[in-house]
């Protein structure tokens, strides 16, 4: 391939999908005071000494002004000094330190860091929780009989405690619901912002009017629970997203690009127009959409087509980004970028796609669409009735207050969220990330799952058939041929050798064929392992062309099957959907007869092959017209519009980055148990939401007519209050993820 | 009834207390790494967040 090689090579990593160094100073950020700063994904920190070690590594060099890991996001952030060090020292020094590291990309650097929403939650609940404290020490003097003058005095400072936080505390419910009645809405929060602007307002009147019933103490602890529930909903998605953020960091976003005169820049995809010669080393991926002008090799398209087959390109061929260059380098011409690239054209599709989703209401919110009516109206007429009965403005108003703050929906607030935060966290802990609340509510209605093949169904990764029909010495030849290659096929080979005990023999000065195989000379022996016509194997290649043959010296060659395997545990947790009551189909984009294999060993009767984006997302929406709630389970580029489509969707984590952009919930293990695992805890977990929906209906049944009666007071409402909020957190930490 | 007087003030500026310290930690990040807070322990040469 000397035709190819630029005259000044830039350094390339061989690192599949890793940029080359050169493009490190587009992740670098400006610090204060001058200095520059660098944040670095570091997957493999998972100890107090692998801390110590990145951290002692950077501390050491000069320049440097702050170095630190933070081991939940794995995340690693320094700072320098310009003139002293650049940032390739940085990844070099955590590379010496036995790490692998990969810069987060500068739009993306704000996704691992924690939300300042959450903060500003946790801040209001600590506000909150003090208030409330500090007044229920003195509503508990007042309720023990302190009158007078001692119970105005306690009410005053209650009222200087409580004012200020509700201001503070309040603000999210109270511009949340401010937002959805501007648009005509309502949420929970409505009345919510009602309850407690009311209540507050009423207990001041009390507090200077000497009246006997303050409801500060009440004001403050629902806003202390409710803002419970808010900050774990806020934390949960907090989490999700910093795992997704770590997951997207994997692939380049960068093409190499090399000008008429022979010189090579490392530019950000934006910089790269059609047109522009694009080198791609083996093992990378294809930056753009584009031809190839120079070279031949293979192509591994199932992250992006879902053809499971590499297939073979040579100048001329169209290539699409997002597919994986695998045994030599080529040199490509940039056709389409931008907004008229696959790519582009699969985020069009998406983005139609996502709007029937963003539809969807989630179960509070439709619980609050007839609670806040039902509940404004009773405290109104309960005024009325007031009012006819005999009774002043002034007592028919006190009364109404307390219906309002008595059904305040503390319970409602705290029913969801608890749930779905233990859901996401007990499915985190088996290595399922959820992105939002919303995902376990879709995910638990579902009743048809649909599939995509290559990389879902299986593991995207080539195999051995059966044995290897090789001798263990052969093997060990094999095997150390295949070390010197990025191929798929070797790769497997390789892993398989080593599965069986078997060491590589070292070989040196082994050659490639671009397309063909490797060669190399061993102890006066010719070995060749390649392509079975090129080796030399007699009889025709069968359909089935994933196969390499083996020949050493003049023995006659020998043919090596591989297949892409079903997950390990496929067919298990297909029966185990099925018993669920689902209806398992596959959408695919591969070869009819592959689709067709791996059908029947799942027993899987509805399938259809040869699919494009388009036609995944019409078979979707076919489906979703027939009333059916369907969960996409896919992983490819051409997946995302029908993950975006789909009722709920689920990817792995071996997914495209639109894969994963597009699915409600990611899976990290290989084995496919995972999907049925969601679906029965997120059935669970509707469950359980069912019944803490119903707790907080009783407990309303029982309160209100009380409140009705005029019989409550702040110590009711208290007491009323936090035993419900307890019923429904108890219930929620009840959730666990089936085995 | 007159040691409710300085008794009142001394609870509450206890408390005030208590909430700036959590809203300083806030601020301060020390809620950002919980699990990495729990490795760091067993390091002895480490000086301290910075």
């Amino acid at each position: 391939m000397a035709t190819l090689a630029p005259p000044a090579p830039a350094p390339l990593t061989d690192e599949p999908g890793r940029a080359p160094t050169a493009s490190l100073d587009l992740f670098v950020t400006e610090a204060e005071g001058g200095r520059q700063r660098l944040d670095l994904h570091v997957p493999g920190v998972h100890c107090a000494a692998c801390i110590r070690k990145v951290e002692g590594a950077l501390r050491n060099l000069p320049g440097i002004t702050h170095a630190r890991v933070n081991f939940t996001t794995r995340r690693l952030s320094a700072e320098w000094e310009p003139e002293q060090l650049a940032a390739r020292d940085i990844l070099s020094a955590v590379e010496n330190a036995g790490f692998e590291a990969r810069p987060f990309a500068a739009a993306d650097a704000a996704a691992g860091a924690p939300d300042p929403a959450s903060r500003r939650l946790l801040k209001s609940m600590a506000v909150a929780g003090f208030a409330a404290m500090n007044i229920m020490l003195l509503s508990v003097s007042v309720w023990s009989g302190a009158d007078g003058a001692t119970r105005d005095l306690f009410h005053l400072v209650s009222a200087a405690i409580a004012i200020p936080a509700v201001a503070y505390a309040g603000q999210p419910f109270f511009t949340s619901a401010w937002g959805a009645l501007r648009h005509g809405r309502t949420n929970m929060d409505v009345p919510i912002s009602i309850g407690v602007i009311l209540a507050t307002a009423m207990s001041l009147f009390e507090t200077l009017t000497s009246g006997p019933h303050a409801y500060f103490d009440g004001v403050t602890m629902l806003l202390f629970f409710l803002l419970v529930g808010r900050y774990l909903d806020s934390l949960m998605r907090d989490r999700a997203r910093a795992g997704v953020a770590t997951l997207l960091k994997q692939s380049a976003r960068g093409a190499l690009v090399r000008a008429p005169d022979g010189a090579t820049e490392y530019r950000p995809i934006e910089a790269v127009a059609p047109g522009m010669t694009v080198l791609v080393a083996a093992g990378e991926r294809v930056p753009v959409d584009g031809t190839v002008l120079e070279g031949t090799s293979s192509l591994d398209l199932s992250l992006v087509t879902g053809e499971s087959l590499p297939e073979a390109v040579a100048p001329g061929s169209a290539l699409l980004a997002g597919t994986m260059n695998l045994s030599a380098p080529i040199a490509m011409k940039a056709t389409r970028v931008g907004e008229q690239s696959f790519l582009a054209e699969v985020v069009r599709l998406m983005e139609t796609a996502e709007q029937g989703r963003a539809r969807y209401t989630r179960i509070a919110d439709r619980a609050a669409r007839w609670y806040a009516p039902a509940v404004h109206l009773t405290a109104f007429l309960t005024a009325i009735g007031w009012l006819v009965a005999g009774a002043g403005w002034h007592q028919a108003l006190v009364i109404a207050i307390a219906v309002l703050i008595i059904t305040c929906p503390c319970a409602l607030g705290l029913a969801v969220p608890a749930v779905q935060v233990r859901a996401a966290s007990v499915l985190m802990k088996r290595g399922l990330l959820v992105k939002d609340g919303s995902a376990l509510e879709r995910m638990a209605a579902a009743d048809t799952v649909v599939f995509d093949k290559t990389g879902t169904l299986t593991l995207g990764r080539p195999e051995p058939i059966d044995d290897l029909p090789l001798s263990p010495s052969d093997l060990a030849l094999a095997a150390g041929l295949a070390a010197r290659s990025r191929h798929p096929l070797s790769r497997a080979l390789l892993s398989a050798a080593r599965a069986r005990g078997v060491t590589p023999a070292a070989i040196t000065d082994v050659h490639e064929e671009p397309g063909l195989g490797l060669e190399a000379v061993w102890k006066g022996e010719t070995l060749r392992l390649g392509r079975p016509d090129w080796a030399g194997a007699a009889g025709s290649s069968a359909a089935n062309l994933l196969e390499l043959a083996f020949r050493r010296g003049a023995s006659p060659a020998r043919r090596l099957g591989f297949a892409d395997p079903l997950r390990p545990d496929a067919r298990a947790a297909i029966e185990r959907l099925r018993a669920a009551g689902l209806d398992v189909r596959i959408l695919s984009g591969d070869r009819p007869e592959a689709v067709a294999a791996a059908a029947r060993a799942l027993g899987i009767r509805s399938w259809a092959a040869r699919q494009t984006p388009e036609g995944k997302l019409d078979a979707i929406a076919a489906l979703e017209a027939e009333g059916r709630k369907v969960l996409v389970v896919g992983d490819g580029l051409n997946d995302a519009p029908m993950l975006a489509a789909g009722h709920a969707s689920m990817a792995p984590a071996s997914a495209s980055d639109a894969g994963q952009t597009a699915a409600d919930m990611l899976f990290l293990s290989d084995s496919l148990m995972a999907v049925p695992q969601a679906i029965e805890t997120a059935r669970r977990a509707d469950r359980q939401i069912r019944q803490n929906l119903i707790t907080a209906i009783v407990y309303n049944v029982v309160a209100v007519p009380i409140a009705v009666a005029g019989f409550v007071t702040p110590l009711i409402a208290a007491v009323a209050m936090s035993l419900s909020s307890i019923i429904v957190v108890g219930n929620a930490l009840r959730l666990k993820v089936p085995d | 009834m007159n040691n409710i007087f300085v008794l009142l003030p001394i609870a509450l500026a206890l408390g005030l207390g208590g909430l700036a310290a959590f809203l300083w930690s806030v601020r301060s990040g020390q809620y950002d790494d919980l699990d990495g807070a729990a490795h760091r322990i067993l390091n002895d040469d480490e000086d301290g967040p910075e």
